[in-house]
């Protein structure tokens, strides 16, 4: 990606430009801490969210790896980590107000942040375009 | 990102969500089909999902499953569940005959009223559950979709044999007419309104021949929501004409598969396939109810004999209902006792809306059975507190 550069040895992702995984989450990276939600497009695939699952800080977790559920009237949904690392902090407002995910998938309803431990990851994720050109493929 | 609908398997969002369920998967490699009223819900926005073979709406355009199944609740929601196997059983036999393929005392059920019942196999597991309706001259039966074809093969199979032994029966599938539910409390009024009679002595559990608006209909006082309500066969060309008078009152929404699930859960009726199959009996289900005081003395239904001794020795196992502490406990969720022995698994599970917490039903070894029994269920490798609580969970609200 044009814009990625590298500082040393670690990568550093454009600053608040999101990136997207095949399984419908979002990352954001500020100094190497990475802030993950659920995009819009799966947050109107499940329909009203009603409970949230979120790992608890301090746990160590692989990309792919489950690291908590949003759950609708209809559907469980696994959230996979879409880094490496280990999570500084959950957004414990969605424990009472689950729907805000419904509401605000992109901005208020992120889920829970990682501090990178392998930031290389991130050239595997898509950009907003790709991502976007991947949902209308679907 | 992954969805599990309904929890029996995994699905990526990333294609059309749909709703994968375990028999739908027998039916996947042949076309979908449409209902009737197929035209009118791409029209009214209707997210179409397969199910059971068809194309159906599990929710309409800027409705979610929540709010409709809370506006059921309150008001009156339309489903259209043309997809069901409708039949009718005529011949001077045909009450003999359906005794045999099935456990309801339909000789003394009066004509013009309904019950439940199953379809039971030799080894008294459920083939499908149906609900039956006594007319003077005839016997409509309604059972699932998802059975459709089994329900035929097995009904003719026995009928075959039944008129070769000297029977008089005949059995017609009924495929020119549509079938709408109309549920919620006021329903009732919704219909009042467009008819020339009285409703007020129509009980749940009958069936009339209604004109609605000049068009002929049956409407059966049932459904599958814990709510009053009709449902009513319509001839197919008229369904979507009849949709539209019934949704010209504003109290009525359109409502899909979604809050048809979570409301016949809350109302704690089983889905055959999932609460349900061949291999449980009705015993095992609690539906021994369903099985009237003279077929159990003189049984004479398939599987009778692994059945009627079910009732006076007891059963291995049985379907309960649960409450749920933490994360929503869906299908195949794992059930420990207390002290961690696994004692079964659940069968349909998730949020109740209604009650805004987690229910769930599934089978448990016989003494984890009884109210107040606190459980365990495994969600995502976690042992959470669950307890046995009375069905249905929301009380139903039948017009009596």
């Amino acid at each position: 990606m044009a814009t990625q550069r590298t500082r040393g040895l670690i990568r550093v992702s454009p600053v608040g430009k999101k990136q997207f995984t095949k399984d419908h989450e979002w990352v954001v990276i500020h100094n190497n801490i990475g802030t993950v939600g659920i995009t819009d497009y799966a947050q109107k695939a499940l329909g009203d969210v009603v409970f949230v699952e979120l790992p608890e800080v301090g746990t160590v977790i692989e990309k792919a790896e489950a690291i908590g559920a949003v759950e609708s009237v209809k559907a469980a949904s696994d959230i996979y980590a879409p880094v490496s690392g280990k999570i500084t902090d959950s957004n414990t407002n969605l424990s009472d107000n689950p729907g805000l995910i419904n509401k605000s998938p992109e901005d208020e309803a992120w889920l829970c942040k990682i501090d990178l431990s392998t930031p290389e990851e991130l050239d595997e994720l898509m950009d907003a375009d790709a991502y976007e050109a991947y949902c209308a493929k679907g | 990102m992954s969805v599990r609908i309904f929890a029996s398997r995994a699905t990526k969002v990333g294609r059309t969500l749909l709703f994968k369920r375990g028999y739908v998967s027998a039916t996947t490699d042949q076309p979908l089909k449409k209902t009737c009223l197929y035209d009118f819900h791409v029209k009214n926005g209707g997210k179409m999902v397969p199910f059971a073979g068809y194309l159906m709406p599990v929710q309409y355009a800027n409705t979610g499953v929540l709010a409709s199944h809370l506006h059921t609740r309150e008001n009156s929601s339309l489903f259209d569940v043309s997809h069901m196997l409708q039949t009718r059983l005529t011949g001077k036999d045909r009450i003999a005959f359906l005794e045999k393929v099935i456990v309801a005392d339909v000789q003394n059920l009066p004509s013009g009223k309904s019950t439940l019942s199953v379809f039971t196999n030799e080894n008294g597991g459920i083939i499908d559950d149906t609900v039956i309706c006594k007319h003077d001259d005839h016997i409509y039966i309604v059972s699932n979709a998802a059975c459709a074809e089994k329900d035929l093969a097995h009904m003719r199979t026995e009928l075959d044999k039944f008129k070769k032994s000297g029977g008089d029966a005949e059995l017609d599938v009924i495929t020119d007419h549509g079938l709408l539910a109309l549920q919620g409390p006021k329903s009732a009024e919704v219909l009042q309104n467009i008819l020339n009679q009285d409703l007020s002595d129509f009980k749940f559990m009958n069936g009339r021949f209604i004109k609605i608006k000049g068009i002929e209909c049956h409407v059966a006082r049932s459904g599958y929501t814990g709510e009053d309500g009709f449902e009513i066969a319509v001839p197919a060309p008229e369904a979507a004409h009849l949709s539209e008078i019934l949704l010209s009152n504003p109290v009525v929404q359109l409502a899909g598969l979604g809050a048809r699930d979570s409301l016949r859960l809350e109302a704690g009726l089983c889905l055959y396939g999932h609460d349900l199959d061949d291999t449980t009996t009705p015993v095992e289900a609690g539906l021994t109810w369903t099985i009237g005081k003279r077929r159990r003395e003189e049984g004479g239904f398939i599987g009778a004999e692994k059945i009627l001794p079910q009732i006076k020795d007891g059963v291995a196992r049985r379907r309960v209902g649960l409450v749920v502490e933490g994360a929503p406990a869906r299908e195949n969720a794992e059930m420990l006792s207390e002290s961690g022995e696994t004692i079964g698994k659940i069968t349909s599970g998730g949020p109740s809306p209604s009650l805004k917490k987690n229910i769930a039903m599934g089978y448990v070894k016989s003494g984890y059975h009884e109210q107040g029994t606190n459980l365990q269920v495994k969600v995502r490798n976690r042992l959470q507190k669950a307890s046995v609580v009375k069905m249905p969970f929301v009380p139903a609200r039948y017009h009596k």
